[in-house]
């Protein structure tokens, strides 16, 4: 009796659950549908849910027209330089701030997340006068940096998360055994560190491939990444909605399987460790 | 026993983060600071010197700034208000006993990860859009007359899109959340037959309530700043010009830098009377 209760309750759950999570992958799983219809099929009304002939003809037309591999190569070079560069500017600090605290510590790790609170903005065009004076608007090494110094505070903050998890006792061990600083750093703790600067490594790429006010605002022909692509489709290219589906899957296919692996970082690297 | 030779060590290794982010923050905060008490129009005239606080006075006495501040407050508002309430319901849901969790949790977190050019562009064009969005198929199916959504009801739905990017990370968090919610209290509860409902207020409600805070800061942070959504969508027409997106037209559309940056300082402060309440909280944690 009770078990078919529970039964029937899980049966209940589960209905309720994967229609609502349905309803709201609904518009992703309708763009790369589209993707593949021709655009009078897209627009068609009844609305063809699966019984359509399948083409590739969108992804072909947009590689094509727009130089999509530049935009993607943009991206990817953004994403990951700033990120890159982010962590070895941050595994540094994260380590000195885990393993040496000082009385200052977390004043500088809440004064690092405070930076993180400026709106862009207010900032918006100090930025823009700087990228001009110093010849680098619209070129990638100006957002590597500028994306790389937005995410730098969470960076910073999911490493120290992460290495203050790491115990102490097998730092001053090695210290006993004789290691210096670097064979402490490049043996003992790098090891153990290598997946949180991996889960680090994920999340981050994700803010930075997604970024999109800087990335729109400071770019213009050469070092436009992928956000900036999409936006061109405003108007009126918008209107063709095969094609377009087939930009937007290309641009957030990557992203949506990286996403998955990072589900769980993304609680504690977002809330700065505030929920675990 | 941390020695004075690694305490410097730590300095040391400290000082490029600390640094950068210095220069990050001071170098273009004084730079607004400077010309937010200038007149300074590159385009007609460049730096025209100096006016005391006319630009402040202006950015506020302007027709477009009360609009603007309730825009700003309806966007964040509303999208605070649906992406709590029903985070909070999905992520009891989710917490239930059920098949395939794994494969839901995976949908549902899903719009996070798109990016906000893309959601903008795929909600107006393919969903909104007045002849062929799903939408007004779905509307003509019925008989109604079609909406052009993004020009009649332009707020709401700006506040359906974004709400719709910000859901997932409610429902993650409150969902990590629940989880550590100790199951036996609730058992305890039952036992003693406590209703749903008042399981629900007295148990579950009050365990959630510090994720709730944290994700009502964290999200009013990141909304009060929105701008590609309403970018690729309305351009800030259509009563959608929010306080972030004012700015933005002020100093790269009009190119009137002196009234932007002040706008610019109101834009700091308003977001760091958030920021001191998150911070309060995640310094907390940090003693613990």
């Amino acid at each position: 009796m009770a078990r078919s209760v529970k039964t029937q309750r899980k049966i209940i759950n589960t209905a309720a659950a994967w229609g609502i999570g349905l309803l709201i992958f609904f518009p992703i799983l309708w763009t790369i549908l589209t993707s593949f219809k021709t655009e009078a099929t897209a627009i068609a009304d009844p609305p063809v849910f699966l019984a359509f002939n399948w083409t590739m003809e969108n992804y072909t037309a947009v590689l094509e027209r727009s130089n999509y591999a530049k935009f993607l190569w943009n991206s990817i070079i953004i994403a990951g330089g700033s990120t890159i560069l982010g962590i070895i500017i941050a595994v540094p600090a994260a380590w000195s701030m885990a393993f040496v605290p000082s009385r200052r510590t977390k004043d500088i790790l809440l004064w690092m997340l405070s930076t993180k609170m400026l709106p862009a903005v207010g900032v918006l065009y100090p930025i823009y006068l700087i990228c001009i004076k110093l010849g680098i608007l619209d070129s990638r090494i100006a957002l590597v940096i500028i994306l790389m110094l937005m995410n730098l505070p969470i960076i910073v903050w999911m490493l120290y998360t992460y290495f203050r998890e790491i115990p102490g006792e097998i730092l001053e061990a090695a210290r006993m055994d004789g290691a210096s600083l670097k064979e402490e750093i490049l043996y003992v703790l790098t090891p153990m560190a290598i997946p949180g600067i991996a889960s680090t490594l994920l999340l981050n790429f994700i803010l930075a491939w997604n970024e999109a006010f800087w990335t729109l605002n400071l770019t213009a022909a050469n070092a436009a990444p992928l956000t900036a692509f999409i936006a061109s489709y405003s108007s009126p290219e918008g209107l063709f909605f095969a094609k377009l589906s087939a930009a937007s899957t290309m641009a957030i296919a990557p992203i949506l399987i990286l996403g998955w692996f990072s589900q769980k970082q993304l609680v504690s690297g977002l809330t700065f460790g505030a929920v675990k | 026993m941390a020695t004075q030779h690694s305490r410097s060590a730590a300095r040391i290794m400290m000082a490029p983060a600390v640094v950068l982010l210095l220069g990050w923050m001071l170098i273009p905060l004084i730079m607004t600071l400077i010309f937010s008490f200038k007149k300074y129009l590159p385009m007609r005239g460049g730096d025209l010197g100096w006016v005391g606080f006319e630009n402040y006075v202006r950015f506020v006495s302007s027709s477009a700034f009360w609009p603007s501040v309730s825009a700003t407050l309806i966007i964040v508002g509303g999208v605070l208000a649906i992406t709590i309430v029903f985070g909070i319901l999905l992520a009891i849901l989710l917490n239930q006993p059920m098949w395939g969790q794994g494969v839901v949790r995976i949908l549902v977190i899903a719009p996070f990860f798109v990016m906000p050019t893309v959601s903008a562009l795929v909600w107006k064009n393919m969903f909104m859009d007045p002849t062929n969005g799903l939408f007004a198929h779905l509307w003509r199916f019925f008989g109604a007359e079609p909406v052009s959504w993004l020009s009649e009801a332009s707020l709401p739905s700006i506040v359906l899109i974004v709400s719709w990017q910000w859901l997932p990370f409610a429902t993650l968090i409150l969902l990590t959340a629940i989880q550590s919610l100790d199951s036996e209290q609730l058992e305890a509860a039952e036992m003693d037959g406590a209703p749903p409902l008042k399981r629900f207020a007295f148990i579950t409600l009050p365990h959630l309530s510090r994720a709730v805070t944290i994700v009502l800061l964290i999200q009013t942070i990141f909304l009060l700043a929105i701008f590609a959504e309403i970018f690729v969508t309305t351009g800030g027409a259509f009563g959608t010009r929010t306080l972030t997106y004012l700015i933005f037209q002020r100093v790269l559309e009009s190119q009137n830098i002196g009234l932007g940056s002040a706008g610019g300082v109101y834009a700091i402060i308003l977001a760091n009377i958030v920021a001191i309440f998150l911070m309060r909280i995640v310094g907390k944690n940090l003693d613990a």
